[in-house]
């Protein structure tokens, strides 16, 4: 009991090699078959999870939300599938056929590929590779890539436009969410994910770097492109950007890649910050682990969902500000005081949370200061600007 | 170390699979009547004006620009977060100066107005 997925995995792994096969072949063959059940998984939660979020937004919005088909709508996703099949399959005249069908198979691909190195429960991981964060990273950006051949292939203005935008926001917003995965990387001294989830035993990083994973949060979300930051669906604008050709599954596609890529940032959070599996007795019984890891992420989710439905989309130029002037530098300084302020507790021997909590406070405060002030002087650029044409005519 | 990275391709491939069987499906199942009209261009009922491939703002291409040599340097630093744990305070203070330099880079590109939106 006290390690069921090993002993699984021994077990099918001694059953096969009972039947004559070879060992290394067994290994490969159950690997792959580990692969298919995670896949298969976090691709058939975008079922349940569109339905949480359609429900969540209503109840947000003062409406009742899906009801009608199944125990509280919750068979409206499979009815809602079951008739995007049977929609015709329309390629729009012009359009680079191999590149548009090829794009939706690459954005959910990025999406599912980041599971592989998600430590679900102490000793269930798909795959420990020693640089889980920049595999994360560099799968995330094959998702870019998709959106990006979805807009350029659809011969269309809106969807060019769509992929216009995708390269000034989403590329933008990996630097900050890069920086800020440095940040654990150097508290756990690894980039391996169970590694950071190892590390966080007694304390989740979240109480020695809440900036970072602040920042790490919400560039997360803006890398998603969800509400406030989908500049590049955003229907008012540009119809709906980059899938503005696609029908059918294909479209719908669209939507099960940016719902799990939702639930995937929620569940990376959780991991990297949140202590992932971490919770009173889950060492004992990893399946309690697992059920720590789900709560999580899941509080998370409500979180993005909250955000949704309660921020009103930003401009593009707001959007790059925030980016490059705001979040950007923040993440930068957040890096150095962080790495400053650790190596400086170990060797003193401060207490580690003291310090780091310290640090944070001093960061927040000194971050609003800036703020205030540079508020404060366009306001009275504005006053100036304001009073000018007033006071010409009586000098003159 | 082989059979991790084979899982990453594993589900790579099962991920891909995942969007393209319903899609498969679909392609199976749905009706298929073409006509000139539906596979025209979409743009609120009116015929398409000119090319589509029309020339992106330069302005996309700088933060293309920016955003590499980011990129590149935040890849450069991981190693140093990676072997934190074994530095001495002065080499964390030399991955600091790093930092600064690039954060003058930020700067230098701010005052150039490259972060501004036209």
């Amino acid at each position: 009991m006290s390690d069921p997925f090993g002993g699984l995995d021994n077990f099918l792994k001694d059953l096969l090699v009972g039947f004559g096969l070879d060992a290394t072949f067994v290994a490969v063959v159950l690997k792959l078959l580990g692969a298919a059940v995670l896949g298969g998984m976090a691709g058939a939660t975008a079922i349940l999870l569109i339905w949480a979020e359609r429900k969540l937004v209503a109840r947000i919005q003062d409406r009742l939300g899906p009801n009608r088909v199944g125990p509280y709508g919750l068979l409206q996703t499979i009815a809602d599938a079951l008739k995007l099949l049977t929609k015709e399959v329309l390629i729009p005249a012009g359009a680079d056929r191999i590149i548009f069908q090829m794009a939706p198979l690459l954005v959910v691909a990025s999406v599912i590929g980041v599971w592989a190195v998600m430590p679900l429960a102490p000793g269930l991981i798909g795959s420990d590779v020693n640089v889980g964060l920049l595999y994360i990273v560099s799968v995330g950006s094959i998702g870019i890539l998709g959106i990006m051949m979805a807009g350029l292939s659809s011969n269309n203005k809106y969807a060019l436009l769509g992929a216009f935008r995708t390269v000034a926001q989403m590329v933008s917003f990996a630097v900050p969410l890069i920086f800020s995965l440095l940040v654990p990387t150097l508290l756990a001294g690894s980039m391996g994910m169970a590694e950071i989830v190892e590390a966080q035993e007694g304390l989740w990083f979240i109480f020695l770097a809440p900036l970072a994973a602040l920042i790490f949060f919400v560039s997360s979300i803006a890398e998603v492109g969800r509400a406030p930051f989908d500049l590049m669906e955003a229907e008012s604008e540009i119809v709906a950007g980059f899938h503005i050709e696609y029908s059918g599954m294909a479209f719908g596609m669209f939507f099960v890649g940016e719902f799990v890529h939702a639930f995937t940032i929620s569940a990376l959070t959780a991991v990297i910050f949140l202590g992932g599996w971490r919770g009173p007795g889950a060492e004992a019984f990893p399946l309690l682990g697992l059920v720590y890891f789900l709560l999580k992420a899941s509080i998370m989710f409500f979180v993005v969902i909250w955000i949704r439905g309660t921020f009103p989309r930003i401009r593009i130029d707001q959007m790059n500000a925030f980016n490059w002037k705001f979040v950007t530098p923040l993440a930068l300084v957040v890096l150095m005081v962080t790495a400053v302020v650790d190596k400086l507790a170990i060797e003193q021997g401060w207490p580690r949370f003291l310090a780091h909590s310290t640090a944070n406070l001093l960061m927040v405060i000194g971050t609003l200061a800036i703020l205030r002030a540079q508020a404060s002087s366009a306001r009275r650029r504005q006053e100036v600007a304001l009073e000018a044409p007033v006071t010409r005519p009586e000098v003159a | 170390m082989a059979l991790q990275w084979l899982f990453i391709g594993a589900i790579l491939v099962v991920g891909a699979g995942m969007a393209g069987l319903p899609i498969a499906l679909n392609i199976l199942l749905a009706p298929r009547k073409p006509n000139p009209d539906k596979s025209a261009t979409y743009e609120c009922g009116i015929e398409t004006v000119g090319e589509t491939w029309v020339q992106l703002k330069g302005q996309y291409y700088i933060f293309g620009l920016i955003f590499l040599i980011f990129d590149i340097e935040a890849v450069f630093l991981f190693p140093w977060a990676v072997a934190y744990d074994k530095l001495q305070f002065y080499m964390v203070l030399e991955g600091v100066l790093f930092i600064l330099i690039l954060g003058g880079g930020l700067i230098y590109a701010w005052r150039k107005g490259a972060l501004e939106w036209i």
